[in-house]
């Protein structure tokens, strides 16, 4: 009897086995990119801008050219590329801190001009790389580091909802929001992130998928823990959803 | 073709369209906002790319990405912006991107004031971002000579695979002067399809990239950049010897605009028959030690006199240049003045 | 030989379009020339200046302290800057504006009513080219003829204002030159 393969690596990843810690869900992100990145057959025109933060090594992971930016600077990187090369595919991978925190000049102008490349925006609310720190999407009361006794909202503010943030822009967009905690919510995400790629794809717009990622080394938890946690109290505070798409906006007009 | 009068700001703006760099993003800084309001016509003329950014910090991060494709681009800005920009010079020399800067220098430190200035001398020339890097940095005097910097910077961006800086100064971005274009070369960017980011079509993906966690690999690309810098040292000094043809008591060493100043002093104190040498740096890194120790230590030569538009930063190559030999006399001027030539003259003759 | 002039009085004058034009018909007679413009918020409302350099030989220091040549459009710029011409040199005070004079005798002082020659000429915005035709008069560091085509070639995109700029810039002259007359 013949096999026949139903489930393979995508052209669009490498062999490379990812640093990333058990539970987190940076992979399952990577994966769906990938996927995308074949099914739409971008690949050869793609280039991937990684971050700082846990996935500024996407690009070992990746088998399409990438390039690493400044902190926070990817959108402005990711501008230059697209300016200078619209032909290209170009898609930023960023993490909380990276673009809601130190980026968030770069993201927000990036957006309101309308640059057409994708933002791959991975929430996990803390700090990843540097040891779980406090982010800008650290929910109220979460303990980090640098918020030993929760987060305190009334001395430093409540989490961003970037998602909501960037949706205030008048400039048409495509910004969604998924998560990746459960199998159901993963077709979803690939759902948000082929159209993501597919705007892109046909020049009209900006496009933004934020995903609800998790952290269980830096919030101590098992990856199973892990995975209830996002569905008990991120997905709560940061909804899923689309919120902006370059359709409405125009009916809107 | 002939000479037509330009403010330095817009000679800044057409040396770089003639060079082939058709890719600019920017944020206005007085004195160099004219380079943006002239390339926003101008751009679209030849087919290139205008983008106001919304930051110094993010047009410098704007032409990071830019250079990753092979396309020559390139930024221009003033001493508070490029304070901004240095995080993404560092990031561009360690990623070995050529592109090429302009800094039209102001007064400083901090928002100082919005005329002409050579306070940042050092940090163009010892880093300014954070790292082992190296600028080659041009100096140029004349609203003509930096039309001729501009365009040999895309060139040696593109040969050295490095980010270049021509420091002008509000003076010569403010001035007109006439410029000539007809004997620019015609641009000649080499072939970068073996590092560029434009697609992974038919071969392995491209990366570009600075972080090296392993200390093994962190050095080996620093001693690549070291060796790099220092075939910039043995191949690209430049400077010029006015009236050095034959022993001086007393040198002059300033670059750029004071340089300029201090070439009428010589004139003046020639007519007088008192014969004074000038020394101008025109690359500022890499520095011009060997021609200048060797004017320093001819025995006739009595004393080096430095003239910056700023408190003394020049001085220290001055200084590593002579070994301190022989005598160094300083005269500054800062927050906005030129020195003129009568003060230069003045200075001179207290050391004759 | 070498001319420096500065062109100062109020920002929205015209001040530094004068030096320009000044410092095109320069290029065009093939001299070197070099303008340099007080910049910034000087520029917005207050005093301006430029100076320019017109020379047989490549000009060094952009910097002029004490120029060859004044023109002052307004009093502030005639006190501070008449004290800094060099002796023998030219002032071209606009009298409509300026109801003193440098009190230099080692200068020659020519009083031109700028504004009311142009308001005479129906262009009330044509003092600068008034005071311009009057300089180059006085000093012929250009010649007029030069400097017309230098005109007619900068407004070629606005051409309704070539022919009353033109007009202003002749009529300076005229009166200059008769000024000229009567100081002899």
């Amino acid at each position: 009897m013949a096999c026949k393969i139903i489930f393979d690596r995508p052209e669009s990843m490498t062999e490379t086995i990812t640093h990333y810690c058990p539970g987190c869900t940076h992979g399952v992100i990577h994966r769906l990119v990938a996927e995308i990145l074949d099914e739409l057959g971008l690949r050869e025109r793609a280039v991937g801008v990684a971050p700082v933060g846990c996935s500024v090594l996407a690009y070992n992971y990746f088998n399409c050219d990438f390039l690493e930016a400044a902190h926070g600077r990817a959108p402005a990187f990711a501008t230059g590329l697209k300016r200078t090369r619209p032909d290209l595919i170009i898609f930023t991978y960023q993490g909380d801190g990276d673009l809601a925190s130190i980026g968030i000049a770069e993201i927000i102008h990036a957006a309101n001009r309308g640059e057409k490349f994708t933002t791959i925006f991975v929430n996990n609310a803390i700090y990843g790389m540097t040891g779980g720190q406090m982010a800008p999407t650290t929910l109220p009361g979460q303990v980090t580091t640098t918020s030993p006794f929760g987060r305190d909202v009334a001395n430093v503010g409540y989490p961003m909802r970037m998602r909501e943030l960037l949706s205030a822009l008048r400039t048409p967009a495509y910004i969604a929001r998924v998560a990746v905690h459960t199998p159901r919510h993963i077709i979803e995400a690939k759902k948000a992130v082929r159209k993501a790629f597919t705007y892109q794809n046909e020049g009209r717009c900006f496009s933004m998928v934020e995903f609800l990622s998790t952290c269980p080394t830096n919030w101590g938890m098992t990856p199973v823990e892990a995975t209830q946690w996002v569905q008990d109290n991120m997905v709560p505070y940061f909804p899923l959803g689309e919120l902006k798409t370059p359709e409405e906006e125009q009916d809107a007009d | 073709m002939a000479k037509v009068l330009l403010k330095g700001c817009e000679a800044i703006g057409e040396a770089a369209v003639r060079a082939g760099a058709l890719r600019y993003f920017a944020y206005p800084i007085t004195p160099q906002s004219e380079v943006a309001e002239y390339l926003v016509r101008r751009m679209p003329e030849v087919g290139g790319v205008f983008l106001q950014a919304e930051s110094e910090v993010a047009a410098s991060n704007m032409i990071f990405g830019a250079a990753s494709t092979g396309e020559r681009v390139f930024t221009t800005s003033s001493s508070p912006g490029i304070s901004l920009m240095s995080e993404a010079l560092s990031y561009i020399a360690a990623a070995e991107l050529p592109c090429v800067f302009v800094n039209v220098v102001r007064n400083g430190p901090g928002l100082g004031g919005i005329l002409p200035s050579q306070g940042d001398y050092l940090q163009a020339t010892r880093g300014g971002g954070h790292g082992d890097y190296k600028l080659l940095v041009l100096a140029p005097s004349t609203v003509q000579e930096t039309v001729e910097h501009i365009m040999l910077a895309f060139e040696l961006a593109d040969q050295y695979r490095n980010p270049i800086m021509v420091m002008a100064d509000g003076l010569i971005g403010q001035m007109m002067e006439p410029v000539d274009f007809s004997a620019a070369p015609k641009p000649n960017p080499p072939d970068k399809s073996s590092w560029a980011t434009t697609g992974a079509k038919g071969r392995k993906p491209h990366l570009i990239k600075t972080l090296f966690l392993s200390p093994q690999l962190g050095e080996e690309h620093n001693r690549k950049l070291a060796a790099k810098y220092d075939k910039m040292r043995a191949n690209e000094v430049r400077y010029e010897a006015y009236n050095l043809d034959e022993p001086r008591k007393v040198v002059m060493v300033a670059f750029g605009t004071t340089a300029r100043v201090c070439k009428t002093a010589v004139d003046a104190l020639k007519k007088e028959g008192i014969e004074i040498g000038l020394f101008r740096p025109i690359t500022l890194f890499p520095y011009p030690y060997k021609p200048l120790r060797d004017i320093a230590e001819r025995n006739e030569m009595r004393h080096l006199l430095v003239v910056e538009m700023n408190m003394g930063q020049m001085i220290e190559d001055v200084r590593l240049a002579t070994s301190d030999r022989k005598p160094i006399t300083f005269y500054g001027r800062q927050g906005g003045i030129v020195p003129s030539p009568e003060e230069v003259v003045e200075e001179i003759r207290k050391l004759l | 030989m070498q001319i420096e002039v500065k062109f100062a009085g109020f920002g929205g004058q015209g001040i530094m379009s004068a030096g320009k034009f000044l410092a095109e018909a320069g290029l065009e007679e093939g001299k070197e020339v070099v303008w340099i413009p007080s910049y910034g918020p000087e520029m917005r409302g207050g005093t301006a200046y430029c100076t320019v350099v017109v020379s047989e030989q490549p000009i060094g220091s952009p910097i002029i302290n004490n120029p060859t040549h004044l023109v002052v459009m307004n009093r502030p710029s005639l006190e501070k800057f008449a004290p800094t011409i060099q002796p023998n040199g030219i002032i071209i005070i606009n009298s409509s504006l300026i109801p003193i004079t440098s009190e230099r005798t080692d200068v020659t002082e020519i009083l031109i009513p700028c504004n009311q020659i142009a308001i005479e000429l129906n262009n009330t915005r044509g003092a600068n080219m008034v005071a311009l035709g009057a300089y180059v008069a006085c000093s012929k560091v250009v010649s007029l003829e030069v400097l017309e085509k230098i005109i007619r070639q900068e407004f070629a995109k606005k051409p309704k204002f070539i022919e009353g700029n033109v007009a202003a810039l002749k009529r300076g002259a005229e009166v200059a030159s008769q000024e000229m007359e009567k100081a002899k």
